[in-house]
């Protein structure tokens, strides 16, 4: 624990630690542009020189430079400022003048730091540098002038996102960062746009469309994957124009996927805005809320509970799940299911039998990993980066039953029999099984050989799922699942197939073949015009992610709340009080008049969903069912990561992704066939 | 002046062969194995008595650098690594050390490879020393072949192997942490110190990095003895020095020469003088083109060595005299000069990347006097915004120069600047 003086102030900092964060741990700002807490320690951009006694007598990058027992540290003694000046009049001389129509504008480092430390004006009068903009896929754009050559990109890259896409060309004046002209195959490639420190990389779905001061902030949770990343959705007016990641160092650090952030021009495609009855010529009518709800109403009522099935998607908050559950089954309703693809998570599942146990954070203390049927890359991509963080550190071994796609990191091929071998002599292994796997017939035989060969004992549980859907830990918190009588997802189908079930709830409910529901009564409510509202007799539209309040629990079974950054369009409403108001129409009021009422009957019932922001080990116990395992490989339940849900179906810029780096892959595949 | 009989080098011009057998009969490879016995301290403190300074430019004393190679031997690897990116403008005498007595080289890898405790060296030598290379290359070969290097090197029950390793065009791979990073095979830009390769070096372990001349000096040293190679120049600068003089003299040339000659009896006697006469000289710049030019009545009394030319804020660099007589538009060498540093820079840190682009625009104004007085000042405060602020030392290297011209040439700069002033009047 070196002790040192920042400008005299005496602080104290953990061993290792450097004069940077000395001098910040004292509440002083340093300037700085290519260091970044999360990357490797470049110190070119030279902004953050500091003066330092004892030492030679010119400034030190303060950023690289460990704290040392007694240093003396000035931050503004005229050698630093003259540094500082310096550096600052050099980066702005050949950086273009173009900050009015430069989409950084307003939140730009270079611009703040050159109001804080710049001279005011520039005494150079020569040409300045032009360099060619580079391609870097559909999603960054760039405009290379405004490059620094802070290395950020390329670090991050290299160093997190582990595709070696990007890097410096050439040398002095003349460096360029650059790809190798294709786009950045990453799922976490739109981070770049958040680390550059100036305009050069930028969005391209999001191209002069705002500035920052202009927009509404709300803190919120995505729902494209499981993950339950921290997000800020700004918004002007009505629209949702940007996706940022918002800190949490348990969930997604500071990164977010490429799917979180670009996935929301779907939001304004296709929207479902106002509530439709398909008529007798067959085609959907647009009518009020009175006569849909009507429709809805007349229709549960003429068919006997037993023939009444619910199927929830996998975005649904949990509000929305407890108040369709409450309503179904207070009419007797008893197949009702939260898992559309089918997972074999049964009802009694005790908790620790479908979250990550040991948390998103927790694979860093861990020393093996076995991945059955999950990809992490493709279905929770920060999770992926976090596997190859702590894969960086050494000691890590990882290894995969399926064929899955490439990480970012070494895998050994692992089967099922070799498996408990793999794990043997690890003191921290972790075992997490994906969605896919368990969405397979044989998928309660999986769990009970993935539960038999998992490390538990008082300090460490090391068995986990890697959830895809968004909603699907708290529908299995809410039980969302078929009664003593009721069919599960393929239970209905077949009850479909054989008119034992005449009537189809679908709330949200996307990823389902409209052959498995044909000739049912189909009731659709959600966000999206996509499968399930195309297949709908009625269409009941609901609120998108944005556009509500909710409770969504990520994968490792952490309460998260969202907040509602912008209306539903049009007609849509919040799903609770679609059911509120169809309860009315029934004639069986719901005991809840508001949100907050909902909550706290919710959350009696449920308390882990008012447990907000905590992850816990979930209760462990018996689940799964041995039995034999088929020979078939697993593979991921997400085969396209660019688009797995209605909203991001709905997305011009996922389309342009998938055209990007998917459309190469099944070229390939097709050469592969011929 | 020098006695034949104590230079180092004696075969510098190559008027014998350089192959093994020459350079045994030169006194190579003699009692290595006996020198080798006195064992890794005992060789660190002959260095350090002997008062060798790097012979790289920077003047680091050499057996104070081997002594901070950790001692504990933990099993690894630890390296030698030998500085043969020789690419300071002026600068060619670890060229003809390779290419005339190229065993010299080896046998001090493998003296200083003791001395430091490593298990290994690599040589990176300049890409463009294509000769060289091959030279050096059949030397390394002749060497294992005789059972002087490898495992049981010279049969002295120390295992030592080297390699050469070739660069590919860069000045600033002979900084010796971008050295590193290109040996490891990477883009060759400085690391951050700290740590220090002594510390964390090639493939991050305990390296050491010497001037080609440092080491191929160093069996010589230790075979006479600390105290004669001590015996020549002054107190803090001792010992015996290659000098490379080039430009405007009658006869350029590479010459040992005892460190504190005087600059003028090193060009009047080995490089037959000034072109046109003594008066005739316009300026020098003594250490290579990194370090501060000197005008004529500096040159009169300047004392070659490290501390003789600090006095004259310059440096003794590499000993890469560099004369200029009075034919020489002094304005444009130093634009040439910043356009090599410019070109040269890595890229790397804001003030180096920027601002040598930036001198050497002005510069070229400067040539014809397309400027304001007031740039003059500019330019000079444009440089101190380089210098001392960068990773590595290039940032300085490019600076110096400039700032010694505009120290000791002010006037032809603002002579430049009234008479385009004057011509642009008049019409």
């Amino acid at each position: 624990m070196p002790k040192l003086t920042v400008d005299g102030v005496e602080v104290e900092v953990p061993a290792g630690a450097t004069v940077l964060q000395a001098i910040e741990a004292t509440g002083k700002e340093v300037p700085r542009f290519c260091y970044h807490d999360r990357l490797s320690i470049a110190g070119n951009c030279r902004m953050c020189l500091v003066e330092i006694k004892p030492g030679p007598p010119k400034p030190a990058a303060s950023c690289a430079m460990p704290a040392g027992e007694n240093m003396e540290v000035f931050t503004n003694s005229p050698m630093v400022e003259h540094a500082r000046k310096g550096v600052m009049e050099m980066l702005l001389i050949n950086h273009p003048l173009d900050c009015p129509i430069c989409d950084q504008g307003g939140e730009c480092d270079l611009q703040d730091q050159a109001m804080s430390y710049g001279g005011g004006e520039s005494r150079y009068e020569e040409m300045k540098r032009a360099v060619p903009d580079k391609y870097m896929g559909p999603l960054v754009k760039t405009i290379m002038t405004r490059c620094i050559h802070c290395t950020r990109c390329v670090r991050f890259i290299d160093e997190i996102a582990g595709v070696p896409a990007i890097g410096a060309l050439g040398r002095g004046g003349a460096t360029e960062i650059s790809t190798l002209e294709a786009g950045i195959d990453s799922e976490l490639s739109g981070n770049i746009i958040d680390l550059c420190p100036v305009g050069a990389l930028t969005s391209r779905p999001y191209e002069f469309v705002a500035r920052p001061w202009e927009l509404t902030k709300t803190e919120s949770i995505d729902v494209m994957d499981a993950v339950g990343s921290n997000i800020r959705v700004d918004a002007r007016g009505p629209e949702v124009l940007r996706v940022l990641p918002r800190l949490n160092e348990d969930v997604n650090e500071e990164w977010i996927s490429d799917k979180t952030r670009f996935a929301i021009d779907g939001l304004k495609r296709q929207r479902l805005d106002t509530p439709y009855v398909r008529g007798a010529d067959g085609r959907l009518k647009p009518t009020s809320w009175q006569a849909a709800l009507n429709v809805v109403a007349e229709k549960l009522k003429a068919t006997s509970p037993e023939k009444v099935a619910v199927i929830a998607g996998d975005q649904v908050d949990a509000e929305a799940m407890f108040a369709a559950k409450s309503l179904f089954e207070g009419m007797g309703v008893q197949s009702i299911d939260c898992r559309q693809d089918g997972m074999k998570i049964v009802p009694g599942t005790p908790r620790g039998g479908y979250i990550l146990n040991e948390g998103l954070l927790g694979i860093e203390s861990a020393d093996r990993l076995l991945l059955i049927g999950a990809d992490p890359r493709r279905e929770a991509a920060v999770f992926g980066a976090r596997i190859r963080k702590r894969w960086l550190q050494g000691g890590f071994k990882v290894g995969v039953i399926g064929k899955i796609g490439e990480q970012t990191y070494p895998t050994d091929t692992v089967t099922m029999d070799t498996a408990a071998d793999f794990l043997a002599g690890a003191s921290n292994s972790m075992v997490i099984v994906g969605a896919g796997a368990l969405a397979r017939v044989d998928g309660a035989a999986v769990l009970a050989h993935a539960r038999s060969i998992a490390t538990v004992n008082d300090e460490w549980c090391g068995f986990g799922v890697l959830h895809t859907a968004a909603s699907r830990v708290a529908g299995l918190d809410l039980s969302f699942l078929p009664g003593p009588s009721g069919r599960d997802v393929n239970g209905i189908f077949e009850g479909v197939k054989s008119g034992d079930v005449e009537t189809v709830f679908l709330l949200g409910a996307d990823e389902i073949d409209p052959q498995d529901v044909k000739g049912a009564f189909v009731i659709y409510q959600g966000a999206v015009g996509d499968v399930g509202a195309g297949m709908a007799d009625v269409i009941l539209p609901g609120a998108a992610y944005t556009e509500k309040d909710g409770t969504y629990v990520n994968t490792e079974g952490r309460a998260q709340r969202a907040f509602r950054a912008v209306f539903p369009p049009g007609e849509a409403r919040e799903d609770w009080s679609i059911f509120r108001a169809l309860s009315e129409v029934m004639g069986a009021k719901l005991p809840f008049d508001d949100l907050a009422n909902l909550r706290v009957q919710m959350i009696e019932k449920v308390p882990v969903l008012g447990a907000i922001d905590e992850q816990n080990r979930g209760e462990w116990g018996d689940f799964g069912q041995t039995g034999p395992i088929s020979d078939e490989p697993f593979i991921s339940a997400v085969q396209n990561f660019y688009m797995t849900c209605a909203v991001s179906r709905a997305s011009p810029t996922m389309a342009k992704c998938v055209q990007e780096f998917l459309a190469v892959t099944n070229k390939e595949q097709d050469k592969a066939h011929a | 002046m020098l006695d034949l009989k104590d230079r180092i080098f004696t075969n510098l011009y190559g008027a014998d062969t350089w192959n093994l057998d020459a350079a045994k009969k030169r006194g190579d490879w003699d009692g290595t194995k006996e020198i080798i016995a006195k064992g890794r301290d005992w060789i660190v403190e002959e260095m350090k008595a002997s008062g060798m300074r790097g012979r790289g430019g920077a003047g680091f004393p050499t057996g104070l650098k081997w002594s901070f190679m950790p001692k504990n031997d933990d099993g690894k690897p630890r390296y030698l690594v030998v500085n043969a990116d020789e690419g300071e403008p002026g600068t060619c005498k670890d060229r003809d050390i390779i290419r005339n007595d190229p065993h010299k080289l080896v046998e001090g890898c493998l003296l200083a490879g003791v001395g430091l405790g490593a298990t290994a060296g690599y040589i990176y030598i300049r890409g463009e020393f294509h000769n060289e290379a091959n030279i050096l290359d059949a030397a390394i070969q002749e060497a294992y072949d005789a059972g002087l290097l490898g495992k049981n090197a010279c049969g002295a029950s120390y295992d030592f192997d080297l390699y050469l390793h070739r660069g590919a065009g860069a000045y600033i791979c002979g900084e010796e942490t971008a050295l590193i990073e290109s040996l490891e095979g990477k883009k060759g830009q400085p690391r951050l110190k700290p740590p220090f390769p002594a510390m964390a070096g090639l493939y991050g372990r305990p390296t050491t990095v010497n001037n080609v001349e440092t080491i191929a000096a160093a069996p010589t040293i230790l075979r006479r003895g600390a105290a004669w190679f001590s015996s020549f120049g002054r107190e803090n600068n001792a010992g015996t020095k290659l000098f490379c003089i080039s430009g405007h003299v009658n006869t350029p040339c590479n010459v040992e020469e005892s460190m504190g000659i005087t600059l003028k009896e090193l060009i009047e006697r080995h490089a037959g003088g000034v072109r046109g006469g003594w008066d005739n000289l316009l300026a020098v710049i003594p250490g290579g083109s990194s370090t501060p030019v000197l005008p004529k009545h500096i040159c009169d009394t300047a004392i070659m060595d490290f501390d003789g030319l600090r006095e004259h804020q310059s440096g003794l660099g590499t000993a890469a005299v560099i004369v200029m007589d009075k034919s020489t538009d002094i304005v444009k060498a130093f634009a040439r000069l910043s356009y090599f540093y410019m070109h040269e820079s890595c890229g790397q840190c804001t003030p180096c990347r920027e601002g040598f682009g930036w001198v050497y625009r002005v510069m070229q104004r400067m040539v014809t006097g397309d400027a304001r007085i007031e740039e003059i000042d500019m330019l000079q405060q444009v440089t101190k915004e380089i210098e001392g602020h960068t990773i590595c030392a290039h940032g300085d290297g490019g600076s110096w120069p400039i700032q010694g011209m505009i120290r000791h040439f002010r006037p032809e700069l603002e002579r430049r600047i009234q008479e385009r002033l004057a011509a642009a009047r008049a019409a």
